[in-house]
């Protein structure tokens, strides 16, 4: 059955691929010429906070499980011409209708979804699920540092002090573990406004110069060097190229700020920022509603964020991820509850798109995990060590997720 | 009564203590303390003790405080704080009263703050008006935006200018720990009545009160959604859901064990949330868009049996099943462990001393949760007064403001309380707006980053030189008496006045070397000597030292 299933992909997917192959042929040849110059490849890493529901991003909907799993908020099945349905990707799987503006990117095979991806440690509580994805030790508490930072830690340090940037108030988890990873809400108020002394920015540079080894001098003599390089480089003046039009929402500025590091050559290699909303207990919807909304917000941003990277998205991966997804039922009031596997998103690079990777686990009872939620047939740690080793060039033998040993690779990279 | 409860604590003075905390003799055993407790206790005696003692249990000291606890001492003021009725709010009270939201009932908000016309918002999703637009057409005075705004506002108004210092430590801590989030739906009309009715009496009583008053109260039951969880058979009698089948929902039930009583590790099962979700089925909410009120509905109800954490409800319970859940959860010892642990979290150290946690813990399971009694064992314990705990924790964004404005001496009036609130929001710290309901957490690595940083030394640049609208503080107040052509002096007297004399040699040192620039301190016409300090730019770099981001 699932094998059957698989085949049956494969080859929809295949007559896809020959049938795009004349369009996006050229976008290829640009990619892989653009990758082969060297310059600096960069990561962007966007954590949908909340768990979101895969199922819903990307519907299965030749599961024939799948519509009476859901009575009122499965998503209605691609129907040609119809915009308002679920949109098909490969004859199996579809594209949310709020995520339309990914589907060029999808034809133009720079984007690749990974399905029934998650964690093996089994809790559903946002905070743990959360920390184990970020610190990428599932059922450890303890790790110090974050997956991200590690992952920095492996790479040649070129000097930039904006090697690691968090778009937002905290740095996430991910990238904490003293590898002098930046934070911040805003590029263009990245800075110390002295309105009246030019004084000020000197004395406050001086005091956290002193030799103090502790979080806060650390923190702050990276800034002031953070704050040089960000001026210099004039990111914070950067317009949106191509175009682009960023959604005015937290998202979308961050996003669009991320665009502007990596366009001012300020020796970025690893962006994070997050976006939440996506714990729909309730009136979560189906083609329309409060969960459509913010996938409108999310693939308007990633749309506008490829746009503006142009030909750069040859260097540049968005990879998305979230900490569970939801029940495969719906709840008793046409939300989902907290589950466990859900889809994540790879974009750009010599990603090879136009594909929704990793085995389907199935949506009857019997095939689900404990009886209600998508099993997880990718561990997340998976589709991180393949984005860390194929598009960062992370060396093989460099220990991002201690005490685990990759699987088969998924093979999303050319 | 009232005798005994500030003598006791008098009587359990350690004199080891402030030996100790001068560096000048080994900690000593403590003498027992007859009849109370045979667990360790210390009290503050040394000016560097109350200072650390004002420093946690206080938004920050004010100028003249330190001489005030001195005067009454450390173990006095302690238990004043303990019973904030005893202590005159005026100021506060003054600023509080001119912000009309913080006394209106949520029906009044829901009827005077309403939302923007539907017609309207339809419009404006269908691209025929900006998404900002359907908001704009109420005045600004009564759009529903004005209720967080004005709560913001009277938490910063009270955190800066109420003697009753504890008590709003103490509501900042379990709002947190219960949190909700005004960006959440209905919650904006419902949050000044959460904090009003449901956290503040409680904030210094019993903490299964203060389950049983979030469980029970409209915002929480819509955060978490428990308002719209039934027995999995219930039809929906009307409405625009009328004849659909509702069901369970488990979001409630999870947060309930996890982040409110036992703790993630507390040890309850998938099972246990699906049996806790029956047992709160009912507690619902009365037209949450009129009256938004509590009520419990039995037609919602799962009247069946239940099994929660192996103790059995019999069927028919009613609401009393959500009580009896309380009562399981908060008489168990993982919830004494989790509470007596984000405690000893806030007033001691991001990882907290696993004795004292043990001590506080015990002290939960024998006093029922006894908030008041937690608070003493822990600001009376040897830990809390340890170096290592001294200026261990690093201030929050809503502590490193308020403390900021109280060290300078600084009053403010409602347009400075919604000024120092969003300057709050700009450090990372979005007032009643924390999305998860883990609220914000109580540890300093996600406080500390480079943009957080240069929005403190900003904040800092902006209080200091009086350019926040409606603060007003006085920096040259701070060092009158110092000579103000000599900085040396000048800078001594701030460093006394806003660290009290904790500035490190180090940055005192840096701070003395700024004194060199001729934009700091200002040379005489024939350039002899220094002629005047620049007092308001000197205190921002004080503000923004790291010593300062500590407490």
């Amino acid at each position: 059955m699932r094998s059957e299933i698989l085949t049956r992909r494969v080859f929809v997917k295949g007559g896809a691929c020959a049938l795009l192959a004349t369009t996006a042929a050229p976008m290829l040849l640009v990619r892989t010429a653009r990758a082969a110059e060297g310059r600096r490849r960069v990561l962007v890493a966007v954590f949908q906070r909340g768990a979101v529901d895969g199922l819903a991003m990307i519907p299965p909907y030749g599961d024939p499980a799948h519509a009476s799993a859901r009575p009122a908020i499965a998503i209605q099945p691609p129907r040609r011409g119809d915009t308002e349905r679920a949109l098909d990707l490969d004859g199996f799987f579809a594209l949310h209708p709020a995520l339309a503006p990914l589907m060029p990117l999808w034809t133009d095979r720079a984007l690749a979804v990974v399905h029934a991806c998650g964690s093996p440690d089994v809790s559903r509580s946002h905070f743990d699920a959360q920390d184990y994805m970020e610190s990428g030790t599932p059922g450890v508490k303890t790790t110090p540092d974050g997956w991200l930072a590690r992952a920095l830690g492996t790479l040649p340090d070129a000097g930039s002090p904006l090697r690691a940037v968090a778009l937002g108030a905290a740095l996430p988890r991910s990238l904490r573990g003293d590898r002098g990873a930046i934070a911040m809400q805003s590029v263009r108020d990245f800075d110390v406004r002295a309105a009246t002394s030019a004084a000020a920015p000197r004395g406050f540079e001086a005091l956290y110069e002193q030799g103090v080894r502790d979080l806060l001098h650390g923190t702050g003599r990276d800034t002031f060097h953070a704050v040089k390089a960000v001026r210099t480089a004039g990111a914070a003046g950067l317009a949106p190229a191509h175009g682009a039009q960023y959604p005015r929402t937290r998202f979308g500025e961050a996003m669009r700020q991320i665009g502007q590091l990596i366009r001012a050559d300020v020796g970025l290699e690893i962006a994070f920022t997050d976006v939440g909303g996506w714990d729909t207990h309730v009136g979560q919807g189906n083609e329309r509603g409060q969960l459509a909304v913010r996938l409108q917000d999310f693939a308007t941003t990633l749309a506008a964020f490829a746009r503006d990277l142009g030909d750069r998205m040859a260097d540049v991966v968005v990879l998305t991820m979230s900490e569970f997804g939801r029940t495969i039922g719906e709840n008793g009031n046409r939300g989902t509850d907290h589950g466990h596997a859900t889809a994540m998103l790879v974009m750009g690079g010599s990603v090879r798109g136009g594909r929704v990777y990793g085995r389907w686990p199935g949506l009857r009872v019997d095939q689900r995990f404990e009886g209600r939620d998508l099993a997880v047939t990718t561990d997340f740690r998976s589709l991180f060590i393949e984005v860390a080793r194929r598009h960062l060039r992370v060396a093989p033998a460099a220990s991002i997720f201690p005490g685990w040993t990759p699987r088969a690779p998924l093979d999303l990279f050319a | 009564m009232r005798a005994g409860l500030i003598a006791r604590p008098l009587l359990l003075i350690a004199i080891p203590f402030a030996l100790s905390s001068c560096g000048l003799a080994p900690t000593r055993p403590v003498p027992a303390a007859p009849a109370v407790s045979s667990a360790p206790t210390s009290a503050p005696t040394s000016d560097a003790a109350i200072t650390h003692l004002l420093s946690r249990i206080t938004f920050g000291p004010r100028p003249g405080d330190l001489e005030r606890v001195r005067s009454i001492g450390g173990p006095a003021y302690l238990e004043q704080q303990l019973h904030p009725a005893r202590i005159d709010y005026a100021p506060a009270a003054e600023v509080v009263g001119a912000l009309p939201t913080l006394s209106l009932s949520i029906a009044e908000l829901l009827q005077q703050y309403p939302r923007p016309d539907p017609a309207l918002l339809d419009r404006a999703r269908a691209g025929e008006m900006s998404q900002q637009e359907p908001a704009t057409m109420t005045p600004p005075e009564r759009r529903p935006a004005r209720i967080v705004s004005e709560l913001a506002a009277a938490k910063l108004a009270r955190a800066v200018m109420s003697d009753r210092q504890l008590q709003e430590v103490m509501v900042d801590f379990w709002f947190n720990h219960f949190n909700v989030s005004a960006d959440k739906g209905v919650v904006r009309w419902y949050v000044t009545a959460y904090e009003r009715d449901a956290i503040r009496p409680h904030a210094l009583a019993t903490f299964r009160d203060l389950v049983r008053a979030t469980a029970a109260h409209p915002a929480m039951l819509w955060y978490l959604d428990n308002w719209a969880s039934t027995r999995a058979d219930f039809v929906i009698p009307q409405g625009p859901n009328q004849g659909r089948t509702a069901g369970l929902n488990e979001n409630y039930a999870r947060e309930l064990m996890e982040l409110h009583t036992l703790g993630v590790d507390g040890g309850y099962t998938q099972g246990d949330v699906r049996e806790v979700a029956r047992a709160f089925t009912g507690w619902t909410i009365d037209r949450p868009r009129e009256q938004g009120r509590f009520t419990f509905r039995p037609a919602m109800h799962d009247i069946g049996p239940k099994t929660v954490l192996g103790h059995r409800l019999p069927a028919g319970g009613g609401q009393a099943d959500g009580e009896r859940v309380i009562d399981i959860l908060t008489r168990h010892p993982s919830t004494a462990r989790f509470i007596a642990t984000k405690l000893t979290r806030r007033f001691v150290a991001d990882d907290p001393p696993p004795a004292l946690v043990a001590r506080v813990a015990a002290v939960y399971q024998r006093t029922d949760g006894d908030i008041r009694a937690m608070l003493r064992t822990i600001l009376t314990a040897p830990e809390f007064y340890a170096a290592s705990a001294r200026r261990a924790k690093i201030k929050k964004p809503f502590e490193f403001v308020a403390s900021s404005v109280r060290a300078l001496g600084g009053t403010v009036d409602t347009r400075g309380a919604e000024a120092l609130a969003r300057a709050v929001g700009t450090i990372g710290e979005r007032l009643y707006q924390a999305e998860p309901p883990t609220g914000y957490p109580d540890r300093a690595e996600p406080w500390i980053n480079p943009g957080a940083l240069l929005a403190r030394l900003n904040f800092a640049l902006h209080l200091s030189g009086n350019r926040l609208d409606g603060v007003r503080v006085d920096p040259v107040a701070l060092v009158r008496g110092a000579d103000r052509t000599r900085p040396d002096d000048v800078l001594d007297h701030l460093l006394g006045t806003v660290l009290l004399g904790q500035a490190t040699a180090g940055t005192r040192a840096v701070l003395a070397a700024q004194l060199e620039d001729a934009r700091v301190v200002r040379k005489t016409a024939d350039d002899r000597g220094p002629a005047d300090t620049d007092v308001g730019l000197l205190t921002a770099l004080v503000l923004g030292s790291p010593e300062f981001q500590r407490r």
